[in-house]
């Protein structure tokens, strides 16, 4: 019983830490995105449009990537604060 | 009632100065009285019991440096889109820590960065080898900030730069050895306070004043505010070309070196000890995720104004003195010359200032522009200071004067904070680190708390020496600090958590290689050690400059690491198990003594 118990449990950690690092990648790439992408690499081509005074790439390198960093950070807060109470690590 | 007003607005600016430094000083020290710490446990990690949100505030005051209140709006506004490395760097870095490394590190549950490397690689010859990075890191770090305590006490109070340096140390002493984390945790949460009101207020003043816009994030984007239609941002593209300089949007440096740069300093923040210990101080894994989102957010307040106050100092600069006579410049302009953080000389004796690009002056053997030497071969006359464009810019722009001494306490606020921080990895390090796990491992709590006070001492005083007698390798510092945590903490952690098998020759061997290939690449092409001259920027490798190196020598520690690690035996079931249980978030309970 409490060998069967403690694979169930192993179990639950493996699919937890899955399903983590499914959300880290999604929340990674966005995060290299805005900023290596369209703040670095990018820079030029998002240049050629313009968001009021702002040319694109430059809001993105100096305003934008910022901004969207700081929005991923909460929601990975919330996703993981969900993804705890599903498997029962919630505190 | 129109009495006091008046007498309010007769005051000057240094006694606005003295008036307001001294109500911040006394705010620190009182607060240091209140939370002594009376354990190793309240000393090392405030007790584990600060709420997500104070810990967020302190970790912001703790991360914003001197540097970034005092010089990063003036570099910004004189590298134009290039400054985008900082932004993104210091601010990138904080995912990483908020994914990848807080929760973990919170549910370890120790009290050091060395505590996690020893224990989780079952080796104190890992925990050494991370003890030395941890004070390498914090001491190159910590110096530039008592220089910068200094500086602005010799700017604003006209106090010698040492006095300043002393002054410094003995608040920060003050509360450091008295309160341990937990007073640094208070202080800096008064110390956010401080810096933020400091920054935002000028810079909503300035934005008003040039734009319209009382938010500067858009106000730098909008139109100006001469009703000629012109956006902002186009005109200083316009004006800096107009003076031989690159386009302000477009930046100079090559497009590799720019994502280089960004990375090693991402990196280099998730990975420095003084940021990751404040995750120890919260009470569950979900406040670490929590207050490093806070954390974040209260940092992008500022940062993302500070591209903002760049682009208005460096209109405003431009437009007061390019082409104006120098009989004529305002008061600020030569109260800045006396520091020295303005020099002019007047090469075709017009009387006018020609502020074009190039550099107006030629070095001296400090390194330092001489101003009694004016380089012939530019026609640039003027040499402006990075730091001028937020110190002097509430002067620039007219500001009231206890707006312009509001810039002072904001300036020691954010040395003062991220120099109590550093100080206590230091003392750390040393008492918890070496004489508790190394040493001597029966020393009484309250042998190690003495000893933890002793440390904070020894290290204010060593911070305190370097910042009087700055070693001739100061520029190189920061990148230095950050390159090395690139190279060493990060990758080590990193593999520590999401590598189960990640054992200790991998991880010793990995940091070494980082370290010593960051060491080497620093001392050959940022401080020309093993040549007679600096190499020229051509011979850097991939065209990636030291600052950038952290990256490559990070990508290496990685490399190593994992091939030292596939060829040597798996860790132990018991570090096996460690792994596992810190991939689980609950049961974190507070982090403990062991």
């Amino acid at each position: 019983m409490a060998n069967k118990n403690e694979h169930l449990q192993k179990d639950n950690a493996k699919a937890y830490w899955k399903e983590n690092i499914k959300y880290l990648s999604i929340l990674l790439a966005i995060w290299a995105l805005v900023s290596y992408g369209a703040g670095i690499v990018f820079k030029e081509e998002l240049n050629e449009f313009r968001l009021g005074g702002f040319k694109v790439g430059f809001w993105f390198a100096q305003q934008g990537s910022m901004y969207v960093f700081v929005i991923l950070i909460f929601v990975y807060v919330r996703i993981m604060n969900k993804l705890d109470k599903k498997y029962g690590y919630d505190e | 009632m129109m009495n006091s007003l008046s007498l309010l607005l007769a005051i000057d600016v240094q006694n606005w100065t003295y008036i307001l430094v001294g109500i911040t000083f006394a705010i620190y020290i009182g607060i240091a009285i209140w939370s002594r710490a009376g354990s190793t446990k309240e000393f090392y990690v405030a007790g584990g019991g600060v709420s997500p949100l104070a810990n967020g505030m302190a970790t912001a005051a703790d991360w914003m440096s001197a540097a970034s209140f005092i010089s990063m709006a003036g570099i910004i506004s004189f590298a134009g889109y290039d400054g985008a490395v900082y932004l993104m760097g210091w601010t990138g870095g904080y995912v990483l820590l908020a994914l990848l490394l807080a929760p973990y590190l919170r549910k370890f549950g120790k009290f050091t960065v060395p505590d996690f490397i020893g224990d989780r690689y079952y080796s104190n010859s890992a925990r050494i080898v991370a003890v030395l990075c941890a004070l390498l890191v914090s001491f190159t770090y910590v110096a530039g900030q008592m220089r910068g305590v200094g500086i602005v006490f010799s700017r604003f109070l006209e106090v010698d730069i040492n006095t300043g340096v002393i002054i410094g140390m003995l608040i920060v002493l003050f509360y450091a050895v008295l309160g341990g984390m937990k007073g640094i945790t208070y202080t800096q949460v008064a110390q956010y306070c401080v810096l933020i009101f400091a920054f935002m207020v000028p810079a909503i003043f300035i934005s008003i004043q040039m734009t319209g816009n009382s938010i500067p994030q858009l106000g730098f984007g909008g139109e100006l505010n001469d009703g000629s239609g012109t956006y902002l941002l186009d005109k200083l593209d316009g004006l800096s070309k107009e003076l031989g300089f690159s386009e302000y949007t477009e930046g100079s440096k090559p497009t590799i070196d720019v994502f280089a740069i960004t990375l090693a300093l991402m990196v280099g923040t998730a990975g420095l000890p003084h940021v990751i210990v404040r995750f120890f101080t919260v009470k569950k894994v979900k406040d670490a995720r929590k207050s490093a989102g806070i954390a974040l957010l209260l940092i992008v307040i500022l940062y993302s104004t500070a591209p903002a106050v760049a682009v208005f100092a460096r209109t405003n600069m431009i437009e007061t003195v390019s082409n104006q006579p120098y009989a004529e410049v305002p008061k600020w302009f030569k109260k800045w010359e006396d520091t020295n953080l303005i020099g002019f000389y007047d090469k075709n004796s017009d009387g006018i200032i020609q502020y074009v690009a190039g550099d107006a002056f030629l070095k001296g053997e400090d390194g330092k522009f001489d101003f009694s030497k004016p380089n012939v071969e530019t026609a640039n006359e003027l040499y402006v200071d990075n730091d001028i464009m937020v110190l002097a810019n509430p002067e620039i722009a007219n500001l009231p004067n206890w707006v312009i001494a509001l810039v002072a306490a904001g300036g020691l606020a954010a040395a003062l904070s991220t120099a109590a921080g550093l100080l206590l990895v230091i003392s750390s390090s040393v008492s918890h680190d070496l004489i508790k796990k190394v040493i001597n491992p029966k020393i009484s709590e309250k042998g190690e708390l003495t000893a933890a006070r002793l440390s904070a001492v020894a290290a204010v005083c060593i911070a305190g020496y370097f910042g009087i007698n700055p070693p001739g390798f100061v520029a190189a510092v920061v990148a230095l600090a950050f390159g090395l945590a690139a190279a060493s903490f990060f990758p080590a952690i990193i593999l520590g958590i999401f590598y189960k098998r990640m054992n200790k020759e991998g991880a010793i061997a990995g940091m070494l290689v980082g370290i010593i290939a960051m060491l080497l690449y620093m001392m050959k092409y940022k401080l020309g050690w093993f040549d007679d001259a600096l190499p020229d920027k051509s011979e850097w490798w991939f065209g990636i400059s030291p600052e950038g190196f952290g990256s490559i020598a990070m990508l290496l520690n990685f490399c190593v690491s994992i091939v030292v690690t596939k060829f040597t035996k798996a860790p132990p079931e018991e570090v096996q198990a460690i792994v596992e249980n810190i991939r689980i978030p609950s049961g974190a309970g507070e982090a403990i003594n062991h």
